[in-house]
């Protein structure tokens, strides 16, 4: 039982597409600045994800070695005009505010990354196991940052009124920094860094010369 | 005699070798065609509800339009747009008509084609709004091509239909960060007390780098040239001979209501 469910559970922590291998942190820095926007990004590309590794699991002992990957593409392109259609049908404010970046889930590293490393390759269950742990392993990361950056930014969670700013009377002074696109980079780097100083195994070996020199001395 | 059974020609492609050229070329085939069948069926099905949404968002853009715009709302005899008169014009002619036909078009000459539009509806609504008799307002939908997308929007022109008294973007797809910058507030607000023509009657409104300097001009956004020019076509076209040029004479001149 724990071994079937080893593609749900693996990336949520131990293999988070986030934090180790460091994939999907274009959008991660986009859409984080409110907690709203970054769980609709969260789940439309959890079902993008999740319907494109069904589908190519189910097609993948036909599809020819050479146009693999713009197969992919193309199933992956379809999924994301409709989920970006739904989006714009039922929650149309949201989806203003997303813009492009539903769009840019085509280009998501996460999901060509599971799609060609695990749904090609295993059974359609367990590929809809590994691509829901996945989308909900980069949602995780999302809402943590979109926690952070919404909080100290606008005082506010899911637009909500957490801390009442000095602007609205109250006492909170927001930290402005936190909106921009740097304060993204660095709380992802502060998180990643906290995870493997709790799971040492995280830490990737020293690859280059002077990585190595610096770990010598 | 070749077999033509549709269930023993799938069987064969199952089980042909995947990497064969027969393989290769349906498999290519069928993937576009269900893509193409998924995201055709998804517009179709959602497309009522996205054009009401779209609408809606058209509204509440004329009516932030008319809520910002100094002075306006209380020209205005009822509250927001549905105090506003609505005139369905024929651009052929100037008769009126009673509703919006979206099939009745005039194809445009490239050198005439200044917004980059390829064809014009000749059916137009425009709204207008009076103080006692006299015209307080007129608004004129407007759009045109910027550089990657189709930029929309309304035109608000004061009594002298001269002066603009504002212009909001309702839809457009340009660079966010760059040509998505016209449709800010902060841009947008350049617009009010732009002269549109010059005494002679030539059109003159331009948006133009560094600009501002004359009465006519409205500074450009750097690094959205293309963004910038597309703004300044549409207006140009829209106020011009082939789009609400007569219209507005004849609104002058009073021979339109």
């Amino acid at each position: 039982m724990r071994a079937a469910l080893k593609p749900l559970f693996d990336p949520l922590l131990r293999d988070n597409p986030v934090t180790v291998q460091i994939l999907g942190i274009c959008s991660a820095l986009a859409v984080t600045t409110s907690m709203t926007t970054a769980l609709t990004m969260s789940l439309a590309l959890t079902a993008v994800l999740v319907a494109s590794s069904a589908v190519i699991s189910l097609i993948r002992r036909h599809i020819p070695a050479q146009i693999r990957l713009i197969l992919q593409i193309t199933i992956i392109a379809a999924m994301v005009i409709v989920a970006d259609l739904i989006l714009q049908a039922y929650a149309y404010a949201i989806s203003q505010r997303l813009s492009i970046f539903v769009s840019l889930i085509v280009t998501n590293c996460i999901v060509l990354g599971r799609a060609e490393a695990f749904a090609m390759s295993n059974p359609v269950g367990p590929s809809i196991l590994d691509a829901l742990g996945n989308g909900v392993g980069y949602s995780a990361i999302l809402m943590v940052i979109a926690f952070l950056r919404e909080l100290l930014g606008f005082g506010t969670l899911f637009g909500a009124t957490v801390f009442p700013t000095v602007a609205e009377g109250g006492w909170y002074q927001p930290f402005g920094f936190m909106l921009l696109a740097p304060s993204a980079f660095m709380l992802l780097g502060l998180l990643v860094w906290a995870l493997r100083s709790w799971r040492v195994e995280q830490v990737e070996p020293a690859t280059t010369r002077v990585d190595r020199e610096e770990a010598l001395s | 005699m070749p077999d033509l059974n549709p269930i023993s020609l799938w069987q064969r492609l199952l089980a042909a070798p995947n990497d064969s050229r027969g393989k290769t070329l349906t498999m290519a085939f069928l993937v576009s065609f269900a893509a193409a069948l998924a995201v055709s069926s998804a517009a179709v099905l959602l497309g009522p509800r996205l054009d009401a949404n779209r609408e809606a968002e058209r509204r509440a853009r004329l009516e932030a339009l008319i809520a910002e715009t100094p002075g306006l709302a209380e020209v205005l005899p009822g509250s927001g747009i549905d105090s506003l008169e609505v005139l369905t014009v024929d651009l052929r002619d100037l008769s009126l008509a009673d509703a919006v036909d979206p099939t009745q078009m005039t194809e445009l000459t490239p050198d005439d084609d200044i917004a980059g539009i390829g064809t014009r509806h000749d059916l137009q609504q425009i709204f207008m709004a009076r103080d006692g008799r006299d015209l307080a307002l007129v608004i004129l939908p407007v759009y045109g091509q910027g550089y990657q997308s189709t930029i929309r929007g309304y035109l608000a022109l004061g009594p002298d239909l001269n002066t603009v008294i504002g212009l909001t973007i309702t839809e457009q797809g340009e660079t966010p960060g760059l040509g998505a910058t016209i449709q800010t507030p902060g841009w947008l607000a350049q617009w009010p007390g732009t002269q549109l023509m010059d005494e002679a009657g030539e059109i003159r409104v331009a948006v133009v780098r560094g600009g501002g300097s004359t009465a006519y001009e409205v500074d450009a956004i750097t690094g959205a040239t293309r963004s910038s020019n597309g703004v300044q076509n549409m207006i140009r076209f829209w106020v011009g001979p082939l789009g609400f040029g007569p219209v507005l004479d004849a609104l002058r001149s009073g021979d339109l209501p």
